[in-house]
């Protein structure tokens, strides 16, 4: 008789944690672990280990812990324990399973959504804490992979995706010739120094979704938006170096991308439907470069669309007749702010918005921002695994008629199609950008 | 025991008082000239507006999403701290006490309405007790300084309980008392329990950031 077959659970096997682990030494792992804590952190790091009283409540702010049927390894305090508790209590006496434990930890199954800091009755920044978590696994060269991979791409090509020099511009070429077809005086301006307004994308729309370029440009022109592109190096606002807690490429990125601004002279950076590229130009690569608000104003595709369609620069023939429903990404509302004008802009633009719950500031996470999608293939399954809550959250809403999604930021747009196919929830999803193209007033061709 | 007493009133009194006030002043200020030092920026975050605003919000009982979705551990929460607070400073046999060493006194609580006080912090610390042993995500967390904490709280309020109603050996019950409270007060700034001084700074941070930066609401 045959045994039965064992049943195995598939090891990750990501080389940047498992080669990285291996030429560790205990003494280098305590070096760096005292180095990034005693140099690197200050007076809010040591409040918020030393106010902390255990008390659990961030826990059913976690869209893990919850998914995990409250798992407490997956709450937001039981995270910090398995990492910084125990950093601290062994004075960073740790072995290369806990460096290799924390790396999985706080790249894996944290987003730093935030949404823990709302839940904590003292205020807690959980996120700053994985983040801290972070830096020392970069510092000790244990990043996965696949983000790290993102993170060398920024040093060498300062974009996301090792978009080469030409690339870029033959990019916009390509689609400002598409867009031609429909719209046979439209530009894509490129260096045009003095324009109001400088648009900045993530390195993924040329990259894969060049489409994006295309409907931002039919919008900017339809609006008569006077705008630019840059056609050298600063075009991409993404940060993925930002999440692997290498800050001083987070720094030469943002800097880079203001420079650019400042040298095309224009007045304000309006940027494509992307969340966590808003974190590092609006909240993160500002503050490490020392600027207390980002030097140049900063507009989200939300607040633009807002700005385009309640000055009626872009008008609206007939409304998008599918129900919608609206996702609230963490870094433009819990970071921004825009949840209201989100709403509105779905109002103005669909016949019905059906509300998800909990939303606006309370919304669950997508669970693939905060560097963890870009953590690779390695984690897919784990990543839509520890987010079944945002499953049921996505089923009700359609249970009460919604049929698209709209998700105003990249990464919750990936890691929600991940999610919908996966537990078949059959939804739609769009940006913004996709149903106001779709659904606005362009001159006839 | 004579001496005892006097010893536990006397000096040990006034070295706890001090720990207690220099201490949460030494936190306070260690923190504020540490932020000075290696966090600057966050004094530029910081907004009065704000702060008030989401400290207003946690320290309404039910005032926030979270506190709503834990009505019993809401409930005993604010009772406790209340009670814990209100308590000590307002029993009659405490301000008898301020007044015949200072000749200060002040308004004092009915001893029956104290009396429940005074049951409610215990029962309160039993709760968290329970809490702390029955639910996994407070397990998980939890260490043995944790119950030391709780210890540390609950013991004043169960001596005062007792001495008040005179059960066993009084005077020895006093002492216990006397000394259990002078630990705690020793204990506030350095250990956890500094939360008293530390929560509402960091709340406040979180506040301000979330009022003036990111625009959102932190309750």
């Amino acid at each position: 008789m045959a045994e039965p077959a064992e049943k195995e659970t598939p090891k990750v096997l990501d080389p940047g944690l498992e080669t990285g682990v291996q030429r560790l030494t205990d003494e280098r792992i305590e070096q760096v672990i005292r180095a990034v804590l005693d140099n690197e952190t200050g007076a809010r790091f040591k409040a918020y280990v030393e106010t902390c009283i255990h008390c659990g409540l961030c826990s059913e702010a976690c869209h893990y812990y919850l998914s995990h049927d409250n798992d407490p390894h997956f709450s937001p305090v039981g995270k910090v324990k398995q990492t910084i508790w125990e950093m601290l209590r062994r004075k960073g006496r740790v072995d290369r399973e806990f460096i290799k434990r924390a790396a999985l930890i706080a790249h894996t199954e944290c987003n730093l959504c935030k949404r823990c800091a709302q839940y904590c009755p003292f205020g807690i920044d959980i996120a700053y804490m994985m983040s801290v978590v972070r830096r020392i696994i970069h510092r000790l060269g244990v990043t996965p992979l696949y983000i790290q991979d993102t993170a060398h791409s920024h040093s060498v090509t300062m974009n996301q995706m090792w978009v080469k020099g030409d690339e870029w511009p033959d990019t916009l070429q390509w689609q400002e010739e598409e867009a031609q077809a429909e719209i046979p005086t439209l530009r894509i301006p490129l260096e045009k120094v003095g324009s109001e307004i400088m648009y900045s994308v993530i390195a993924p729309e040329p990259k894969f979704q060049a489409q994006l370029i295309y409907q931002a440009a039919v919008i900017m022109d339809v609006a008569g938006v006077n705008w630019t592109m840059p056609a050298s190096i600063g075009w991409d606002n993404s940060d993925m170096a930002m999440f692997t807690g290498d800050n001083e490429i987070m720094g030469r990125i943002k800097r880079t991308h203001y420079e650019t601004a400042a040298r095309l002279k224009v007045k304000r950076i309006v940027m494509g439907e992307c969340g966590h590229a808003f974190r590092s130009v609006y909240d993160m690569g500002n503050r490490w470069l020392g600027w207390q608000m980002p030097p140049i104003p900063i507009v989200h595709a939300i607040d633009f669309y807002h700005e385009l369609l309640t000055s009626g620069r872009i008008k609206i023939t007939k409304k998008y007749p599918s129900a919608v429903t609206l996702h609230d990404p963490c870094n433009v509302v819990r970071g921004g702010g825009l949840h209201e004008k989100a709403r509105e802009i779905a109002a103005m633009l669909c016949e019905k918005v059906v509300e998800m719950h909990p939303n606006r500031e309370h919304n669950y996470c997508c669970a693939a921002g905060g560097g963890v999608i870009n953590c690779g293939p390695p984690y897919k399954n784990k990543r839509i695994e520890g987010n079944r809550v945002k499953a049921d959250q996505l089923f009700n809403a359609k249970s009460r008629g919604a049929k698209t999604l709209i998700a105003p930021c990249h990464n919750c747009h990936s890691g929600l199609h991940d999610i919908i196919h996966h537990y078949e929830i059959g939804l739609d999803i769009k940006f913004f950008g996709d149903i106001i193209y779709e659904v606005m007033e362009k001159p006839e061709a | 025991m004579h001496t005892l007493h006097a010893f536990v009133t006397g000096p040990l009194a006034w070295l706890a008082f001090l720990i207690f006030a220099g201490g949460c002043l030494y936190r306070l200020i260690q923190l504020l000239v540490e932020v000075a030092r290696s966090e600057r920026f966050i004094f530029s975050y910081m907004s009065l507006r704000y702060s008030l605003r989401s400290i207003l919000h946690w320290i309404i009982p039910f005032g926030t999403v979270n506190w709503r979705r834990h009505p019993d551990l809401t409930i005993v929460t604010f009772a406790f701290h209340i009670c814990l607070i209100i308590t000590p400073i307002f029993l009659l046999s405490h301000v008898v006490l301020w007044d015949e060493a200072w000749n200060l006194s002040w308004w004092t609580l009915p001893d029956t309405l104290a009396d429940v006080m005074t049951v409610t912090v215990i029962a309160s610390c039993i709760y968290y007790l329970i809490r702390r042993m029955v639910r996994d995500e407070v397990k998980f967390v939890t260490y043995p300084s944790d119950f030391v904490i709780l210890a540390i709280v609950a013991m004043p309020f169960v001596t005062g309980f007792l001495a008040y109603h005179q059960w066993f050996a009084y005077r020895w019950v006093m002492i216990l008392h006397i000394l259990s409270g002078e630990v705690m007060l020793a204990a506030i700034p350095f250990t956890r329990l500094s939360h008293m001084v530390l929560s509402p700074l960091t709340r406040a941070y979180m506040g301000s950031e979330f009022g003036k930066v990111r625009h959102a609401q932190d309750w």
